[in-house]
């Protein structure tokens, strides 16, 4: 390398970021291995615990005790894990003694991602001279169809990780290019467990609401209960059957806790819609909020509750008509240069 | 040690090379077949024999002469216990190429080439790292009918080559050229078989010899 007389030593020093993330040695990470463990055997002695039998919850645990910490984030807290945890999993030196690489892929730069491609290539032309096979023999070819629905190929983080190496863009579309042609060919059953080495499975996970059986009191009265919440009020609605139509709020008849007909029609709406006004009593408790807000919480919990005495299709009308949703409106905040959520300060022009 | 090294260069064909291939076999796996006319490389005209329907004909004697040299020259290396890369473009031969190195022990790149690999080698793999002693090229030009970039990068980096050189390719730069064929999957065939036998004889031989050395 050239070597420049006329200039500064600053200029001259090696550009230390520049090389990239720090690589750990081997014999490095075996030192830390063997630290690690004797400092778990000084801390199981320092609490008064049997060496032997100090597993990895105690270390937290000890730690938290000895070193308190009151930091907000809990991963700027004092941490003692096992080095392997705690340094990420690095490509050792790629070449022996002699400075012969060990893998025979290794002059392309992407190594690990090129065998993948050249073994699953190799997967493609077996299935397809066992398909030859079949036909010259005369066998019909198998024809079970994969269960494509249920299952999904790895992602391009979930390969780097795979690979411990970089996947671009480009990269990784030809590789889920070349599994979906190998899965394309009848005889694909061959390569199965390869394949599977690639695939997730997908749960179709149908979020059905669990309608809660009606419950009996003493008397021998169906009730259920239901929660309901609007803005920063909570109510809890307890809906009895065979009632008059009576409702109270917090121990207080409705026509003295909300003035204002706004509010009992809200509370009202339910029953309204499916015609139920006079059969069932309703005992509330709401806090939080205000006027409107409380109404609205005890609306829905009150909708929720009678999902009980309902049919199934009465209750996907209810639902339709957004008397089972969570109002997601909240107030929202002031911002600093404005002067409300919205409004800004008035503009003079001089 | 020093006996083990020069002793194979005072034959002319220490590794029996010869006796590998005959000039029936490079017309059985169709090696002297060529491209067309229009695509005729000036600096082939030496090794063309004539051209037929418009079709150029390689001169398999002369490919006989320069495929004997050029193995000859890989089982030296692989005596000596140097890296050889395959090298090849086409994406057909891709996996036979990749094959044919994993069997023979050697290295293959068969894949898009990144521009610094031999030129940048120390940034791009590390400190200390082992660049190839010998380049094999199974097809000179590229995806996009180019002279493939490791020519000149080898001929950059002092290291020798070995390369199929059709009638539209500069052969200019590459140390051992192969006139011959190499579209035809008969005559990759044949070449990937004929390297394979020639490191493997060589390694063997090395091998045969220390035991002889150690037992004496």
């Amino acid at each position: 390398t050239l070597r420049l007389i006329c200039t500064t030593t600053a200029v001259q020093k090696r550009n230390v970021g520049a090389s990239g993330p720090e690589k750990y040695t081997e014999a490095f990470i075996k030192k830390q291995i063997e630290e690690f463990n004797l400092g778990k055997r000084h801390l199981a002695n320092m609490m008064g615990e049997d060496p032997e039998t100090f597993t990895q919850e105690d270390i937290d645990r000890a730690i938290a005790y000895l070193f308190p910490s009151g930091l907000f984030d809990k991963q700027a807290r004092p941490l003692m894990k096992h080095p392997t945890e705690v340094f990420p999993e690095q490509r050792k030196i790629q070449w022996g003694e002699d400075g012969r690489p060990f893998h025979f892929l290794f002059y392309t730069g992407k190594q690990s991602y090129y065998s993948l491609m050249h073994e699953t290539y190799e997967k493609f032309l077996n299935v397809q001279k066992h398909q030859d096979q079949l036909t010259a023999q005369g066998l019909p070819l198998q024809k079970e169809k994969r269960n494509l629905a249920g299952s999904r190929w790895l992602t391009k983080i979930e390969l780097e990780e795979m690979l411990l190496e970089k996947v671009s863009d480009d990269d990784y579309s030809r590789f889920i290019q070349l599994l979906q042609k190998l899965v394309a060919l009848p005889c694909a059953d061959i390569e199965e467990k390869y394949i599977q080495k690639f695939s997730k499975e997908v749960s179709v996970q149908l979020q059905k609401v669990v309608i809660e059986p009606l419950q009996h009191d003493e008397r021998g009265v169906a009730f259920s209960t239901g929660e309901g919440k609007r803005k920063t009020a909570r109510a809890t609605a307890v809906v009895y059957d065979n009632g008059t139509g009576k409702i109270t709020v917090n121990g207080i008849d409705i026509l003295h806790y909300f003035p204002v007909l706004q509010d009992r029609e809200q509370l009202l709406f339910p029953f309204q819609f499916l015609g139920r006004i006079g059969k069932h009593d309703m005992v509330c408790t709401v806090s939080g909020g205000g006027r409107s807000a409380q109404a609205g919480a005890i609306r829905l919990a009150s909708a929720k509750a009678l999902r009980s005495f309902v049919t199934e299709k009465e209750v996907e009308f209810m639902r339709q008509a957004g008397l089972l949703t969570v109002d997601p409106r909240v107030k929202e905040r002031k911002k600093p240069g404005q002067e409300g959520p919205r409004r800004k300060f008035t503009w003079k022009k001089r | 040690d020093d006996r083990l090294l020069t002793e194979p260069l005072s034959h002319p064909d220490f590794f029996s090379v010869k006796e590998l291939f005959t000039l029936k076999d490079l017309f059985d796996a169709r090696v002297h077949l060529g491209h067309k006319k229009g695509c005729r490389h000036r600096f082939m005209e030496p090794y063309i024999f004539g051209c037929r329907l418009d079709q150029d004909i390689i001169d398999l004697d002369q490919t006989m002469q320069h495929l004997q040299l050029a193995l000859n020259f890989t089982a030296h290396v692989a005596y000596r216990g140097g890296i050889i890369l395959f090298v090849s473009r086409r994406r057909q031969f891709c996996h036979l190429v990749e094959g044919t190195a994993r069997a023979c022990g050697e290295y293959a790149h068969t894949r898009y080439w990144q521009g610094g690999l031999l030129t940048n080698a120390h940034i791009q793999f590390g400190p200390g790292v082992r660049l190839p002693d010998l380049l094999v090229f199974l097809s000179t030009l590229n995806n996009v009918f180019e002279p493939h970039v490791a020519i000149r990068d080898a001929a950059k980096m002092n290291i020798p080559t070995v390369g199929v050189v059709d009638t539209n390719c500069n052969p200019c730069l590459i140390t051992y050229p192969i006139p011959g064929n190499d579209d035809s999957p008969a005559a990759m065939e044949l070449y990937c078989r004929l390297f394979r036998m020639t490191i493997i004889r060589a390694k063997d031989k090395r091998r045969q010899s220390e035991a002889v050395e150690e037992l004496q």
